[in-house]
């Protein structure tokens, strides 16, 4: 047995000429909890449905759990959980109906089957709604129940695609416990899907930003951060900010600037130290500061540093872009 | 291969997904006996050609509804697939370490159950209205090609569904798949009526020998032997259910 729970060759999937994987290659330890971050589009729901069978792939290797994607299709089924994306619940059937046809579908045993669906209706606190029907389940409600259906069959490998997309606070925060605690202490191996920062931060231990289906930066949420060099001092401005840009580069402190419009975000140790020397330099070169903000650098920010974009932007491209693909396929709308 | 439990669970789903749509079947019941009724009304002066006068209208009909209805509800059963893709439910199934002939078998056992009883109450409702059947041990033989008719059309959906995306297409295959295949099998007229040319293509629907074999157990008289009309139903069924299970492998689940 490797110790490796994933590994991924150059995995590519192309839809009809459009490239929404494009050759990526990772490996995933047994344990680990690893994260694909990115923006919507970016692909990675279809990297998980790769990798759980759903979807052949175009071209490249990838093997779960020791079986290839392509050949042992029955062995990675049984050994995975998926929670999808989207919901993918019968919502005319209960909770605790729903969990029974996902048990026997996995063949277990009707003893261990009761013990297991008790488990984990409680460990996800549904056991007061088990006899509800899902469709009057709240959102946060049917993704805990999706969580839940995922672990009956004690899987080796979860896939989780945007797990809480959608939720509230409260409930997110909820869900980040379960998820880590499965972890940590149930050893499962997780594969994390998100667009969220703050998320693919608090509970990855590694990350892989993925870009229109380009991996564009792989590591652990903390050496990603220090590869930005410290906090990051974003300063608005009006007016024309070469010379400044030019001074504030010869500065020694300064480790890096990134312009966005008419945004400079700079990269120091200690920031909350160097504002009023910044605003200081500002005012010499004719350059009005209107707003300064000051952060600990989040994963946002090593998004940009890779892509030169920010993930928003690079979503509202992304729709553009497949409106372009439609447009192009299905002529102009009037 | 074959998984029981599965092939039992899905059976399962369907059928509790039906008890708790019983809206949905007075609905379902409601087209059947309205055809039966006004059809049956309406044409009950009228000698009907090819037609003996000992049998009447109404005791040729109930038979080609009973048909009628199997075909629609066992088609939309195959269809119902594209519910699922379109409420993901789909993708549990799909993910599951079963095989896909596995799936379609429990599909089929589901849609062939619901469509079974249905028919069953088209036929006691139709004996309550005065219906007379020869004899009791002919609802055997009724049922077996009720079966059969089902089994047939259910695979026959399944095909439709896995090449289809969305439920768009839907309406198609109604209006130019299970509508031609309903007029062309007989179950409205004798098919003796038919210019020869059609009479040729209706010998390639199937539903032309599940109403002629329900006709020939419920009341005697058909246009074909019981045992042609019975050999021809089991080939259908056969061929539809491998087809079935063949495009709902090749297909793309997500
Ligand atoms: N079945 C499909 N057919 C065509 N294009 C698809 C299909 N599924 C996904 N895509 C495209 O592939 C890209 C990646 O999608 P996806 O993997 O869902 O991204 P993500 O999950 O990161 O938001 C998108 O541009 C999307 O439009
Ligand atoms: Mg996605």
């Amino acid at each position: 047995m490797s110790n490796y729970a994933i590994q991924v060759d150059n995995l590519t999937k192309k839809f009809n000429g459009f490239t929404a994987v494009d050759q990526i290659s990772f490996k995933v330890k047994t344990g680990e909890l690893f994260g694909l971050l990115g923006p919507n589009g970016a692909g990675k729901t279809t990297t998980i449905n790769m990798l759980s069978t759903l979807l052949k792939a175009t071209s490249g290797y990838g093997e779960v759990s020791g079986y290839d994607i392509s050949r042992n299709k029955d062995n990675i089924r049984r050994s995975i959980g998926v929670v999808f994306q989207e919901p993918a619940l019968d919502t005319k059937l209960t909770g605790k109906e729903n969990l029974v046809f996902h048990a026997m579908m996995y063949g277990i045993k009707k003893q261990e089957r009761i013990k297991r669906i008790k488990e984990v209706l409680e460990l996800v606190e549904l056991t007061e709604k088990e006899k509800v029907l899902v469709e009057k389940y709240s959102g946060g409600m049917k993704r805990r129940l999706e969580i839940a259906r995922g672990l009956i069959h004690e899987p080796k490998v979860l896939f989780l695609d945007e797990p809480t997309l959608g939720l509230d606070v409260q409930t997110r925060r909820h869900i980040w416990d379960y998820i880590k605690r499965l972890n940590k202490e149930g050893n499962v191996t997780i594969i994390l899907t998100t667009h969220y920062m703050e998320e693919a931060d608090f509970l990855c231990d590694r990350i892989a930003i993925i870009d229109r289906g380009k991996f564009v930066a792989m590591d652990a949420p903390g050496r990603l951060k220090d590869i930005l060099g410290g906090d990051v001092v974003s300063l608005e401005i009006e007016g024309n900010p070469d010379a400044l840009i030019e001074q504030i580069g010869s500065l020694d402190w300064i480790k890096n600037i990134t312009r966005h419009d008419e945004t400079l975000s700079l990269t120091m140790d200690r920031g909350e130290r160097r504002i009023p020397e910044l605003i200081h330099v500002a005012q010499k070169n004719e350059v009005e500061v209107t707003c300064v903000h000051l952060r600990k650098p989040s994963l946002e920010d090593v998004f940009l540093h890779f892509t030169g974009r920010t993930m928003r932007e690079e979503e509202a491209s992304q729709t553009e872009r497949n409106r372009e693909i439609l447009r192009s396929r299905f002529g102009r709308r009037r | 291969m074959i998984n029981k439990t599965a092939i039992y669970v899905l059976w399962m789903r369907e059928m509790k997904r039906w008890w708790r749509a019983k809206s949905r079947i007075v609905g379902s019941l409601a087209m059947p006996l309205f055809f039966l009724a006004f059809l049956g009304l309406g044409f009950r002066r009228m000698t009907i050609p090819g037609l003996s006068d000992d049998v009447g209208y109404i005791r040729f009909l109930v038979p080609g509804i009973i048909g009628m209805n199997i075909l629609f509800s066992s088609t939309f059963g195959g269809l119902s697939v594209l519910w699922d893709r379109e409420f993901g439910f789909l993708k549990e199934i799909m993910v599951a370490p079963v095989s896909r002939v596995s799936i379609v078998l429990g599909r089929i056992a589901g849609g062939a159950t619901t469509a079974l009883i249905q028919a069953i109450l088209i036929l006691g409702i139709s004996c309550i209205m005065g219906f007379k059947i020869t004899n009791i041990s002919s609802i055997f033989l009724a049922i077996v090609f009720m079966i059969l008719i089902a089994v047939t059309f259910l695979g026959l959906g399944l095909v439709f569904a896995s090449k289809m995306r969305d439920i768009q297409g839907f309406s198609i295959v109604m209006n130019f798949v299970i509508f031609p295949l309903f007029f062309l099998s007989g179950a409205l007229y004798p098919l003796e009526n038919l210019p020869v040319w059609l009479r040729y293509i209706s010998k390639l629907d199937p539903l032309t020998y599940g109403v002629d074999g329900l006709r020939a157990a419920l009341i005697g008289v058909s246009s074909f032997s019981i045992f042609y009309n019975f050999i021809f139903m089991v080939m259908f069924s056969l061929v539809m259910i491998f087809l079935g299970a063949y495009f709902f492998e090749k297909s793309e689940s997500v």
